[in-house]
């Protein structure tokens, strides 16, 4: 039997993602990539695979897999019911699954992602040296849907012996480095406007960004109702479109915009960020460098 | 020049013009295929601005520094640049409506567009979407009121000061002229993207 998984249902969105696609922004091509690269890269190590080995990322649980061979699978990122064969096995932990046995994944109680890795990682076609689905570029594999069959590589390592590690915690409310720039210059008292009032992350966030919502931002008034000519983004640039409701960009964001960026998040911060469910509060503290 | 920071590992740098950028992009792409900014991740250019970003923690943003200080940026670009030609028919649903913003007949629209010399300015939107420099001030016009939800593959438009061809169907607002048939995004091809940023574009009439 070929080493492969096969998908018996999903939950709200199920995608291949490894550490995604960098270096062809210059192209218009998005960077990709899990959202909480550490949950993918531990999920990873519990299985013995590489780091940047492709996984599943799972949005708020759902998904059911059948082995179709002897395999391994961990699961990260937010404590999720995990069980194998209807047995609660737990998450964060290397679990043996035998040929025919099915591997099921509850709701998590906080945050939106787990990360399911399998030995060997999913063996899909590499696009710009990446597996990773960009659903809006059109790269990388379609949504997984039930009744798929996922191929699996060969596995490169042993599982590593632990025997469970605390999940990530999930908070309700996040404080989130910002280093102001490039287009500060917009808004009147940028750090002051950012930091004074508290926002909320609203349910349009997707893999593109964050839609934050709270009092708007405002630009000053020579800026009003202008566009900038189109200019390079990158992942945690906060954008501030004509409604004053900043948005961060995630993984899959465009590689330009035309809308004035305050500040850009720091790298560390962004696992939380893909983490935080519609109705997170988030206040920014504004770093220097 | 002026450096604006981009969070902690980029660095957003602008300039006075297209060609500024234009020659900014080069001197960084060479520097970076002599070896010199072994930590680049990502170069690109927007409009009047060009983007680079290096490995966190290297020291990548200080070499960045030090090439464009080198750098004439009212000299063109040193290394020649590709040439590419691309075929188009001049059959899109709004050549009527360019041609008489434009006070011209559809056949002088596709002669102005089409006897063009253009440049990749830089490409986003879409993979493989390159915005194109040196389109014709008559042509240049503002997006449809209303975009469309799906515009065809190849589809070649108008919008503001740039033309483009859309590499794959998307929802899009540009004034469509015509139709292209060459694919211009493959990511299994060598590039996988036809058009990047500082190409040379033509058009040619297919009859």
């Amino acid at each position: 039997m070929k080493r492969a998984l096969t998908v018996l249902g999903t939950g709200a969105q199920v995608l291949v993602q490894d550490l995604g696609r960098p270096g062809y922004a210059h192209l218009g091509v998005p960077p990709s990539g899990a959202l909480d690269p550490p949950a993918l890269r531990l999920a990873n190590r519990l299985v013995g695979n590489h780091e940047p080995a492709a996984g599943l990322e799972v949005l708020l649980g759902g998904l059911r897999l059948r082995a179709e061979c002897s395999c391994t699978v961990a699961v990260t990122g937010p404590g999720v019911p995990v069980s194998v064969d209807d047995r609660a096995v737990g998450s964060h932990a290397p679990v043996h699954l035998k040929e025919g046995q099915t591997l099921a994944l509850g709701a998590p109680e906080r945050g939106l992602r787990n990360y399911v890795a399998v030995s060997g990682g999913v063996d899909v076609d590499v696009q710009l040296g990446s597996r990773s689905s960009d659903l809006l570029s059109g790269l990388g594999p379609e949504q997984v849907r039930a009744g798929d069959v996922l191929p699996l590589g060969v596995p490169a390592g042993l599982p590593i012996g632990v025997d469970t590690l605390p999940p990530e915690r999930a908070p309700e409310a996040l404080w989130v480095e910002v280093l102001l720039g490039p287009r500060e210059d917009w808004f009147d008292d940028p750090a002051g406007q950012l930091t004074a009032r508290t926002w909320t992350v609203t349910s349009d966030s997707n893999r593109v960004g964050l839609r934050l919502t709270g009092t708007a931002l405002e630009v000053l008034a020579e800026y009003r109702g202008k566009q900038l000519p189109s200019e390079p983004v990158i992942t945690g640039a906060v954008q501030v479109p004509s409604s004053g409701q900043p948005v961060i960009f995630l993984a899959d964001h465009p590689t330009t915009g035309g809308y004035p960026v305050i500040g850009v998040v720091h790298a560390d911060e962004l696992p939380a960020l893909a983490q935080a469910r519609p109705g997170t509060t988030i206040q920014f503290r504004v770093v220097h460098p | 020049m002026r450096f604006r920071r981009c969070g902690a590992d980029a660095v957003l740098v602008e300039l006075a013009g297209a060609s500024e950028v234009d020659t900014a992009r080069a001197a960084l792409d060479e520097a970076r295929q002599r070896g010199e900014l072994p930590d680049l991740v990502e170069l690109l250019p927007g409009a009047r601005t060009v983007l680079a970003a290096v490995r966190p923690g290297s020291r990548g943003l200080d070499a960045v520094r030090a090439v464009l200080a080198d750098t004439n940026l009212t000299a063109p670009p040193a290394r020649e640049a590709r040439e590419i030609t691309l075929p188009v028919r001049y059959d899109g649903p709004d050549l009527e409506l360019v041609a008489e913003t434009a006070g011209l007949s559809t056949t002088e629209v596709a002669e102005r567009h089409v006897a063009g010399e253009y440049t990749v300015a830089f490409c986003g939107f879409a993979p493989g979407f390159g915005y194109l420099n040196g389109l014709d001030a008559a042509l240049q016009q503002p997006r449809l009121d209303t975009p469309r939800t799906r515009v065809p593959a190849g589809s070649v438009g108008v919008a503001g000061e740039f033309t483009a061809v859309y590499p794959g169907a998307s929802p899009g607002g540009w004034r469509l002229i015509g139709s292209c048939d060459v694919p211009l995004f493959d990511p299994h091809g060598q590039p996988p993207a036809v058009l990047a940023p500082g190409d040379r574009v033509r058009f040619e009439v297919r009859s």
